[in-house]
């Protein structure tokens, strides 16, 4: 049949803010540079080697099963990249390729795809790719390189394992349970602390700068793809908790800024828990599920057996995300408490 | 480690053991007598759930034949085997009901029916017909956003061209189309039947026109020649399938193109 | 006469682009009369008339073509004089086929005789003021189209002590109801004045976006010596402001209960065009039968802000204001966020007509239905504070039930779910879906 012009016809509203999923990841890759830049500078070859080996094979894997399951949304929203970034970030410079392979495997086709794709996944895909690999890999998940090693761009130091320490928290945590107080040298002098903040420790590839870190946050916060909530929460529970700890037993607590900065939770509270598949949609919610983590983070850490808790946190919460998400329902424009109801609101 | 792990796997167990025991003490306590027969019955169905013999499930069928005495030979994804069961168990007579098909009554496809505007949104009829009246100019036919092709258990639909098809070979009559159908266009017609008025319009002859190569234009050409067989409603023109077709000639008559004999038009996409 | 700010911030709410500098300031312009008029019966909320002429028949405009059928429901009138071609069914705005008064002016444009307004109103009786207004057939001009005389008689156990009138104009492109302000400031103090003597109200706010100073300028020198309790009130320039409920929460405090109406917090809200029209039918007796709507969009080649007769069909309407250049992809019967797309342009101005709105294929978006992924921004817009990504998750699984749980009736459909959505999700729609289940429900068990 001939056709005549045909216009768009659609329900209301027909204007839009103009944000797009895309631009979301987009922004979220942008806000990671400095984390990735620092981390390059940090641990040399290594670190950009993890990146571009996770970035790669996640978009490949999630190509792939994405065609197996007959999804055919394209990878151009970037999720996929921005799930490899993550989990290259959490893993150790050293790891051998083919083991962040198996990380993205379990991320981006387990995790993600399995569950329904972008949007139906509980959890977090990068942290499931940790934990995972943490669980099949326990030695080569814990051997860390040293920042600023002086090997670092030699050659091209692919699969050479540098001279590999204990993260910080790991240190300290080994010690502890040696003998009994913290050694007074793993204790933050002031000098130490400006080497945490820039991120001059041992550590996964992206969790050793904070000023990194921050200022990628700083720039979701600012691009409205995170709220402070989440962040705020975490951190501050973690604050406050470390700090009645210290201020109970000094001897077998850490410091506080030792908490905030040495191990994973910057990364963690900024990036991996605001995560917003798998974080509550409700302000309120965001704060319960912030100050969730930070408790749990605290327990693993201070009584677990693990030196750090933060993934192991930010995954609990995500499996009662919905939960809180129902609990924490807004009250409805005009679903006015009984009182103020029939009470004459006049002033 | 490996002691947390045998206490972990251990209170597992533990938890899953009491709620175990929970759950098959309070069966026997709380499970509501019911007449044995009408599992027995259940048995003999095919549990598809379909819903086509008019009750909520094979359970409520099972029950409807026991208690209500209902006819045995609804059940129409049992086909012949399951009707001389339940005939066996019941005693009664296995006479089978004739077993109907879904007919979507729409020939209006893409390349024949004309479109009022681009729709946009919801991939759902029941949405795409709120929306400023449905996209396709003929208010009446098949949109073909798919709303019973999602229904249908026996996944015997298929959107062909921009209008859905039922594939009467696979259909188990459930009659699940029906009622997802927001036009009302689906209906269910003996599947001894091929010959069909393909169009749901009752607006007059110069409207369809316009909207459509292959619509009803209410001339009652088959009125007059196929006597009985069709009746008119309105400007519509419907089968009445208890007569049967004396003379096909009228399959090539109609001016509307639109009564088919689908035996014979495999090609044309109508239907199969 | 004071002008303050608006006491309190209602929740969510979005700033899309305005872009209402593409009419602002064009004065409004009266439109000569189009060679065929279809005057639809649904021209208001409720029943649509009943027509009162026939083919053949010859009217004077203002003369009554079509009575309102039921409580709530409105008259309508002839908007000239000539002859009744036809009466048959045509398009609205919404899609829906409704009976329509086709009549062919015969250029004279006669009033009806006997066109006469209550001139002592101040002294008139009350039910003879909301008798007149009903005759006139005037409804809400805003774009909901409740009919006027009906929410100027609240039952006596519902004291009302505010009224509200509203010029916000939230909606992007629309200056119509700005350029009455401007242009007309006086005879709505007359209407606000009469309003306010119906209701015998002491409070009085005239609501208007900060981001038309013009018109709270006009408003607030043609109120300069106006007695009691008046004021402008200033709000936010923020989508949805204009809203019902959002607006009184603004002004008053006060949230209008769930499924209630303005009423339950003594607030009646009009709107700065039917003000107008109070006026008109009060002081000069005349029914409704044009309106002020504006035609705009970046394809028009001169947006304007028109005085049109009702049943004006928009092919006409845009005639009067040029054409469109380059490629129109989408038409738009109201405002971009609440308003109905068209097919065509075969629809007719009625009363609610607030606005013609032309969208180039670069500004119109499309919605995807990719899955939602949380992110939280439809619900931090949303004005009720509802859940709109739960509830189209619902919604999409035809739990319609459990959508109703959890209120989906409570929408208001001002779109601000989807206009904030980076997944492109269908929310408004899926809403519209959730709320018609509902209605059919409640239907069915009457
Ligand atoms: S359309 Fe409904 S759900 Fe969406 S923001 Fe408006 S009131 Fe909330
Ligand atoms: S704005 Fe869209 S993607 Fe974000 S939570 Fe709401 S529905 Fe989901």
């Amino acid at each position: 049949m001939a056709q005549e012009k045909q216009y768009i016809v659609s329900t209301s509203p027909h204007a839009h803010s103009g944000a797009s999923v895309h631009r979301i990841m987009l922004d979220v890759i942008i806000a990671l540079l400095p984390a990735v830049a620092a981390s390059v500078y940090f641990f040399g070859w290594q670190a950009l080697r993890i990146t571009a080996v996770c970035i790669i094979s996640s978009l490949a894997i999630e190509a792939i099963s994405r065609k197996m399951m007959g999804r055919n949304l394209g990878i151009g929203d970037l999720s996929a990249v921005v799930t490899g970034l993550l989990l290259a970030l959490n893993l150790p410079p050293s790891l051998p390729s083919w083991m962040a392979i198996v990380g993205c495997i379990f991320a981006i086709g387990i995790a993600k795809q399995l569950f329904g794709g972008i949007g139906y996944n509980p959890f977090n895909p990068a942290l499931v790719g940790r934990v995972a690999l943490l669980v099949a890999f326990p030695v080569a998940m814990t051997k860390w390189n040293d920042a600023l090693n002086p090997d670092r761009w030699s050659g091209l130091a692919w699969a050479v394992d540098a001279t590999t320490t204990a993260t910080p928290l790991g240190a300290v945590k080994t010690a502890l349970s040696n003998t009994g107080v913290i050694p007074t040298d793993l204790l933050m002098s002031s000098k130490s602390m400006i080497n945490y903040m820039l991120g001059d420790m041992s550590g996964s590839v992206g969790e050793v700068s904070a000023i990194a870190l921050i200022i990628g946050g700083i720039y979701l916060l600012w691009r409205k793809c995170i709220s402070w909530h989440i962040p705020v929460a975490f951190i501050g529970t973690v604050a406050i908790f470390a700090g009645i700890l210290h201020a109970v037993n000094s001897d077998t607590n850490m410091p506080i800024s030792f908490h905030l900065l040495s191990g994973g939770l910057m990364l963690g509270a900024i990036f991996m828990a605001t995560d917003m598949v798998t974080s509550p949609i409700t302000k309120k919610g965001m704060l319960v599920f912030g100050v969730g983590c930070g408790l749990l983070t605290m327990l693993i850490r201070r009584w677990g057996g693990y030196p750090e808790g933060v993934s192991f946190s930010i995954l609990l919460m995500n499996a009662v995300t919905p939960l809180i998400n129902r609990a924490t329902h807004p009250r409805i424009f005009g679903h006015v408490a009984k009182k103020a109801k029939t009470g004459v609101n006049d002033k | 480690m490996t002691t947390a792990i045998l206490i972990t796997a251990f209170t597992i167990g533990i938890i899953g053991l009491v709620c175990g025991i929970i759950l098959s003490v309070s069966a026997k306590f709380l499970a509501v007598k019911e007449d044995p027969r009408i599992g027995e019955v259940e048995e003999l169905l095919p549990s598809a759930n379909c819903g086509g013999c008019g009750y909520a499930g094979c359970a409520d069928y099972a029950k409807a034949i026991i208690v209500d005495g209902a006819p045995i030979n609804l059940c129409s994804p049992g086909g012949a085997d399951t009707l001389a069961a339940l005939g066996k168990y019941t005693g009664q007579e296995a006479v089978a009901g004739e077993k109907m098909v879904a007919v979507v009554m729409c020939g209006g496809d893409n390349t024949k029916a004309s479109k009022k505007f681009q729709y946009n949104g919801i991939v759902d009829c029941a949405a795409a017909a709120s929306v400023a009246g449905g996209d396709k100019t003929c208010s009446y036919g098949c949109l073909g956003y798919g709303s019973c092709v999602r229904v249908c258990p026996a996944d015997a639909i298929e959107i062909v061209n921009g209008i859905a098809v039922v594939h009467p070979e696979l259909c188990i009559s459930c009659g699940a189309c029906v009622a997802a159908c927001p036009r009302d266009i689906i209906t269910m017609t003996p599947a001894s039947e091929t010959i069909h008025v393909f169009c749901n319009s009752k607006d007059k002859g110069p409207i369809v026109k316009k909207a459509c190569e292959v619509g009803c234009i209410g001339c009652r050409m088959c009125v007059k020649l196929g006597g009985e067989t069709f009746v008119m409603d309105g400007f519509l023109a419907k089968r009445d399938y208890s007569i049967e077709v004396a003379d096909e000639i009228i399959v090539e008559k109609c001016p509307g193109k639109c009564i088919v004999n689908t035996k014979q038009s495999k090609t044309t996409g109508e239907s199969v | 006469m004071n002008i303050v700010k608006a006491l309190f911030k209602s929740q969510g709410g979005i700033h899309p682009k305005y872009n209402k500098e593409l009419s602002r300031d064009k004065k409004i312009e009266t439109m000569p009369i189009a060679p065929l008029l279809k005057v639809s019966m649904s021209q208001h909320l409720g029943a649509p008339a009943k027509p009162l002429v026939k083919k053949g028949d010859l009217v004077l405009r203002g003369q009554q073509i079509g009575e309102a059928a039921g409580f709530i429901s409105a008259n309508v009138h002839a908007p000239t004089s000539g002859t009744v071609k036809a009466v048959a069914e045509a398009p609205t705005a919404i899609g829906a086929k409704i009976p329509a008064i086709e009549i062919e002016p015969d250029g004279e444009d006669k009033w009806i005789d006997g066109i006469s307004g209550i001139q002592d109103w101040k002294n008139a009786d009350n039910k003879e003021l909301i008798a007149k207004i009903a005759e006139a057939g005037i409804s809400g001009m805003g774009g909901a189209g409740f009919p006027t005389h009906v929410k100027l008689s609240p039952p006596p156990n519902k004291p009302i002590d505010t009224l509200i009138i509203n010029g916000a104009e939230c909606e992007p492109y629309l200056t119509a109801d700005h350029r009455l302000m401007v242009e007309h400031a006086a005879e709505i103090r007359t209407g606000i004045e009469i309003i306010r003597k119906i209701l015998s109200v002491k409070t009085v706010r005239i609501a208007i976006e900060s981001n038309k100073p013009e018109s709270i300028e006009a408003m607030n020198k043609a109120l300069a010596d106006i007695d009691g309790d008046v004021e402008i009130a200033v709000l936010k320039t923020e989508y949805p402001q204009g809203a019902e409920k959002q607006q009184i929460f603004a002004i008053t405090g006060k949230e209008v209960p769930s499924a209630g109406l303005p009423m339950d917090v003594g607030c009646v809200v009009e709107n700065v065009g039917t003000t107008l029209a109070i006026q008109d039918a009060i002081i000069n007796g005349k029914p409704v039968t044009e309106r002020v709507t504006t035609v705009t969009g970046n394809p028009v080649t001169s947006p304007k802000n028109v005085l049109v007769r009702l049943g004006t069909s928009y092919t006409d309407l845009l005639e009067f204001c040029g054409s469109t250049k380059n490629d129109v992809a989408k038409i738009i019967s109201g405002g971009p966020m609440m308003g109905f797309a068209q097919p065509n342009l075969d629809v007719c101005t009625t009363k609610t007509t607030s606005g013609l709105l032309f969208l180039a294929p670069k500004e119109v978006y499309n919605y995807e239905s990719m899955p939602c992924i949380s992110c939280g921004r439809c619900v931090e817009a949303c004005p009720m504070n509802l859940m709109p990504s739960e509830l189209s998750f619902m919604l999409e699984a035809e739990e319609f039930a459990e959508a109703q749980e959890l209120n989906v009736m409570d929408c208001i459909e001002c779109g601000c779910c989807s206009f904030s959505c980076p997944a492109h999700r269908p929310l408004v729609q899926h809403m519209k879906q959730g709320k018609a289940w509902v209605m059919l429900q409640r239907r069915k068990k009457q």
